[in-house]
């Protein structure tokens, strides 16, 4: 039989290890040290077409993770989508920001980007953004595009 | 014909009586291994004995597998992804699904063979050479001093385990993707730390192998305390622990995948 402390050595390596293994995969795999939602408050912004948006999806300010899409509802009454944040609390944005539905390189996630204005006043919680651009659906825009180019070639004639 | 279908319609209803009895008499056994299991607090050194045995002895063949497993993962991933010129995301193929499926599936999957049979075998055989009925002549109560023990040790060290798995699968597709291939590193990091959350993925990931580990634990005790007191029936409980085992990792984790990751 092993000698007792050589035991409690193995044993006490192994569990060592495996919390290593879990902190590893918190730490290095996982975002932990990103946004939490203890300290955060939340915004809402309506948007007429929020394309493939979803709950979780970060939201930005100058490329910055600042806070997180924490649900999407739709407005029945004014058929608009209304999409709540939680934004960190270290982060103040002015009254007059904008929110804008934006794609992460050609196919990537959808993220909402946030651009500070000139107002003195900041957001506060539950406040809404007023100013918002909608996402980029790719149908309506070949749509635009082919409607442009034969107005073009219309106009030649 | 009559009685030809009679004794067909028979040998199911006495099928399913039987399991239903035997899973009766299974969830009795763990609900007093869990009642008897005062024993392993106050005398922890039976747990960490044990602890060894199924842990520390389980680490090579887990930290071997989860290397390899995400070695391939790492390659495969590779393969398919750059079709689609976004090999930078293979850091979150590896990740998610090593986290998510692979780790905890695999690495219970290892851990009933080489755990769980083990000790099916061990308990059958002390039971074969009649040391249970000794220890209960001494007033010593089998479940508490034999199997409770084991069952904690397994209900622990399977998440760590599990952890270990992923954690060193991770590390696989590292050296095949980054260091092999030639995948960028930051976009390889970066994009898994983006996509991969602690609490959606990670601490659900820790759910899964701890219900493995309980399945399999009891699952291996329950055949050990069960077989029959023959060589034959010790071999029989032995291979019934493994084959029942894995059939329970792979449906608990259907429905647990289905409840977690359902939409997601």
């Amino acid at each position: 039989m092993m000698e007792r402390s050589t035991l409690d050595l193995w044993v006490g390596l192994f569990v060592v290890a495996g919390i290593g293994a879990l902190m590893v995969l918190a730490m290095k795999v996982g975002n932990m040290s990103g946004v939490s939602v203890g300290d955060s408050y939340s915004l809402t912004a309506n948007f007429e077409n929020i394309g493939g948006l979803k709950p979780r999806a970060p939201v930005k300010s100058a490329g910055v993770v600042v806070g997180r899409v924490s649900g999407i509802r739709f407005d029945n009454e004014k058929f608009v989508a209304t999409v709540s944040m939680s934004i960190d609390k270290a982060y103040k944005f002015p009254k007059d920001t904008s929110a804008s539905i934006l794609t992460s390189g050609l196919l990537g996630e959808q993220y909402i980007g946030l651009e500070g204005g000139g107002d003195t006043a900041n957001l506060a919680e539950g406040e809404r953004i007023k100013q918002t651009q909608s996402a980029m659906v790719i149908e309506k825009l070949i749509g635009q595009f082919l409607y442009s180019k034969a107005a073009e070639g219309g106009d030649k004639k | 014909m009559a009685t030809h279908k009679g004794f067909s319609i028979r040998t199911i209803g006495s099928a399913t009586i039987d399991g239903v009895l035997r899973l009766g008499y299974a969830s009795r056994f763990l609900a007093r291994t869990v009642m008897s299991s005062g024993t392993s607090f106050t005398r922890p050194r039976l747990v960490i004995r044990e602890l060894y045995f199924t842990g520390v002895l389980s680490l090579i063949i887990i930290i071997v597998s989860g290397l390899f497993v995400g070695m391939v993962l790492g390659f495969q991933g590779y393969h398919t992804l750059q079709t689609y010129g976004s090999e930078s995301a293979l850091g979150v193929l590896v990740a998610l699904s090593l986290v998510r499926e692979l780790g905890p599936v695999v690495s219970a999957l290892l851990f009933a063979s080489r755990a769980g049979s083990a000790m099916t075998a061990e308990i059958g055989l002390m039971k074969a050479t009649e040391q249970l009925s000794a220890m209960e002549m001494m007033a010593v109560d089998p479940i508490s001093r034999v199997v409770a023990p084991r069952f904690w040790a397994g209900v622990i060290s399977m998440p760590l385990l599990a952890a270990m798995f992923s954690a060193m699968g991770v590390f696989g597709g590292y050296l095949v993707g980054v260091v092999l291939i030639g995948v960028d590193e930051g976009s390889f990091w970066s994009q898994m730390q983006s996509a991969v959350d602690f609490r959606e993925d990670i601490l659900n990931g820790v759910i899964k192998s701890v219900v493995f580990g309980l399945a399999v634990t009891w699952i291996s005790l329950f055949e050990g305390y069960d077989a029959p007191p023959t060589a034959e029936g010790v071999s029989g409980a032995t291979t019934r622990t493994v084959v029942t085992s894995s059939l329970a990792i792979l449906a608990l984790d259907f429905l647990l995948t289905a409840f977690m990751f359902r939409g997601v």
